[in-house]
């Protein structure tokens, strides 16, 4: 096949960018750790009493770091409300009880599909302290858009 | 005997058609369907976007989600298969030759079969028993006859796609050794992409959905539902796309009086989309627990090789341009971009679409990469992105095909006014799509959700503030919806016109010549066999895996919920 000596340039420069840019991506993922949330856990939707989620809440791990097990159903988060000090993280264990829904912190990188049957995990470092909004941004149903909760963090 | 001669001329200058007549007439409904389902999408866009911003209320009997359901279903399913399906018919008939009775026939059927599930699927939507999005997301359920009108849908689509294959084919089967037309490349490689695609869909559908929503099993594997949809909801988006690059590749270089640049590049561009556009689902998948983080990263990496073919069209009908504009004495670096007919409508309207698409496509990099889709997985974002792609590439494309198109197929003339109100439809077109599209963007940036009614999360301050900005704010979105419905109803009112009251006379269907490298086109592009061998292989390799792990790993399944959930 002939190609336009222009038409090489181009290929050269699409093809050469397109690896660069796959190489970082990559690099970040598998060198430096930036996963999306994937986790791999799953659980009865329908007896979640039964499970780890038995007492949805935040639970202490060390100093800083904390683990908070919600349950997310239309339309609101069990617990609606947790409060941790400014300088925590936090890692999110949320499951489904019923539908498709979302656990998404606005102004943050905490965006994660919440499925029945699986657990997603997240982690995030709350350094400023104030009340972050929680909401759900895949379509569950009627009140959909009421779904929320809230995160105090206290300085 | 004067007379009856008089006559005759008569009669053949009013079906001045350069079709055969039963096929124009064939295309002609599924445009008329089309466009019927584009006035109604864009109406319920903008009660959608008026209640979303806030600025109005609907009634008690008339819920945000179940016209969030017609607006997505009408448009991105209805209008867009409808239309393509039309210059399909038109097209094939045009490039080679009337169809036989038989395949014709074939055509009707998948006509018939798809508009009634169309049909069924609108009828339960309008009754609220449908009102699921046009994701349907298990485990939210739907009515089991909004499953069987899908269904019906697929299945009509691949009747009606069959039939144009084997009209291709048959072409082929009769040119030995001759290079096949371009345009029944273009359409049977979208054919073969959409039903490879299809059948993930028709899957979930059939096999999980529909016994299911009947209540023959209890419960439904939520992960596995929603890779099959996926399986299917991105190469959906290269149906669209595809046939758009057919105006821009076969039909704008003829518009503006020139050639196409290269013949072989097209045929790999097209081949490159079917490889690439199906083994890619996970990637809309990214932010969802059940999948491992390799598997995503594979299908990233086969996503962005999806960049070539989409640079290779950029370099074609670029050069395309520059070649025509300087044929027709345009010097210099860019002075032959004044000869371009910037008033014909035909060129204009694809040409705003092609500009359109440089964000869209940028916008498209930052939503498939791995990491970065965090910030605006399901946020306004991606609806301002997809708004950029299909609600304005691809529909300005086809929009200016209509203009040829319909008279065409109707026997009737693009006269100057329509000309004229085309440009105007293109203009509002565009302005109104800058400013929601725009104005979404900037709002899934800060974290706005998609797909959400009017609420303010109880006064969060956060999210009051989506509602204040100049530019970034729900009420932007609103204005630049109700701007976009004006251009709507004038491109019905255009349809119209063009379909029913426009003069009788001659329209040119505009084909590009061969290009000049047609002879030398590699063999290989046509090996069709060898084609859907590697796209079977790479499907594979991009699904086994993880699609085994889903069914052997599978938490207890999920019972059905409605919208309401009771």
């Amino acid at each position: 096949m002939h190609l336009h000596k222009y038409e090489k340039i181009w290929l050269v420069f699409g093809i050469g960018s397109l690896v660069l840019f796959l190489v970082v991506l990559g690099v970040a993922a598998f060198a430096f750790g930036h996963q999306p949330p994937s986790h791999m856990a799953s659980v009865d939707s329908q007896n979640l009493e039964e499970s780890v989620f038995s007492k949805p809440g935040l639970e202490q791990i060390n100093e800083d770091t904390y683990r908070a097990r919600l349950i997310a159903m239309a339309f609101g988060y069990s617990p609606d409300t947790i409060e941790v000090p400014a300088g925590s993280t936090v890692i999110f264990e949320v499951t489904s009880q019923d539908v498709v829904h979302s656990f998404t912190i606005p102004g943050t990188n905490v965006n994660m599909m919440i499925t029945p049957g699986h657990v997603n995990m997240a982690e995030y470092t709350f350094d400023e302290p104030g009340e972050y909004l929680v909401l759900c941004n895949e379509y569950c149903g009627t009140g959909h858009h009421y779904m929320q909760m809230k995160i105090e963090v206290t300085p | 005997m004067t007379q009856s001669n008089l006559a005759f001329k008569n009669v053949s200058s009013d079906l001045d058609i350069q079709l055969d007549p039963k096929d124009a007439k064939l295309s002609f409904v599924h445009i008329v369907v089309a466009f019927f389902a584009f006035l109604l999408g864009v109406l319920g866009g903008l009660l959608q976007g008026l209640a979303r911003g806030g600025i109005i209320e609907l009634p008690s009997w008339l819920t945000y989600y179940q016209i969030l359901t017609a607006h997505g279903v009408l448009l991105a399913l209805v209008f867009t298969t409808y239309i393509i399906f039309g210059f399909f018919f038109a097209g094939m008939s045009k490039t080679h030759g009337a169809f036989s009775d038989r395949l014709r026939k074939a055509g009707w059927i998948g006509f018939i079969l798809t508009t009634i599930g169309t049909a069924m699927a609108a009828t339960m939507i309008l009754a609220n028993e449908a009102s699921v999005l046009y994701t349907f997301y298990a485990p939210l359920q739907a009515h089991y006859i909004f499953y069987i009108g899908l269904t019906l849908f697929i299945v009509g689509t691949w009747i009606s796609g069959v039939s144009i294959m084997i009209h291709y084919f048959k072409w082929k089967k009769q040119h030995r050794g001759e290079p096949t037309p371009l345009f029944g490349f273009m359409a049977t490689a979208t054919i073969i992409l959409w039903i490879v695609a299809g059948l993930g869909v028709a899957a979930t559908v059939l096999a999980q959905m529909l016994p299911w929503a009947l209540g023959m099993t209890d419960e439904i594997n939520v992960l596995l539902s929603r890779t099959l949809f996926w399986y299917f909801g991105h190469p959906l988006v290269y149906f669209w796309i595809m046939p758009a690059y057919m105006v821009w590749y076969l039909v704008v270089p003829k518009v503006i009086g020139g050639r196409l640049f290269s013949g072989s590049l097209a045929r790999l561009a097209f081949v490159l989309f079917l490889l690439f556009s199906i083994p890619v689902g996970f990637h809309h998948q990214l932010m969802e627990a059940g999948i491992s983080e390799f598997w995503k990263y594979i299908q990233t990496v086969l996503t962005f090789v999806v960049v070539v073919p989409s640079l290779l069209t950029a370099f074609s009908i670029f050069a395309t341009f520059e070649q025509t504009g300087r044929e027709k004495g345009g010097k210099g670096v860019f002075s032959w971009l004044k000869k371009l007919p910037w008033n014909d409508v035909r060129f204009f309207a694809p040409f705003m679409g092609m500009l359109f698409f440089i964000p869209a496509g940028a916008g498209g990099l930052i939503n498939a990469s791995f990491q970065l889709n965090a910030v605006i997985h399901n946020t306004l974002w991606v609806v301002g992105h997809f708004h950029l792609t299909v609600g304005t590439t691809v529909v300005l494309t086809f929009l200016g095909m209509a203009f040829w198109l319909i008279p065409v197929v109707t026997g009737r003339k693009l006269t100057k006014s329509m000309n004229r109100s085309g440009m105007v439809t293109t203009w509002m077109w565009s302005i109104g799509m800058f400013l929601m599209s725009g104005a979404m963007h900037i709002l899934g940036l800060f974290g706005a959700p998609r797909r959400t009614g009017y609420t303010t999360y109880q006064d969060a301050p956060q999210a009051l503030e989506w509602f204040q900005g100049i530019f970034v704010s729900h009420t932007t979105v609103a204005v630049g919806g109700t701007i976009l419905t004006a251009a709507g109803i004038l491109m019905f009112y255009n349809f119209v016109y063009l379909a029913w009251f426009a003069p009788k006379g001659h329209t040119e269907f505009p084909m590009t010549p061969p290009p000049t490298d047609t002879p030398h086109t590699p063999a290989i592009l046509e090996n069709w066999k060898l084609w859907i061998g590697i796209a079977v292989v790479l499907i594979l390799f991009a699904y086994t895996i993880p699609i085994y792990d889903m069914i052997n790993n599978a938490p207890p399944g999920s019972p059905g919920f409605n919208n309401i959930i009771k």
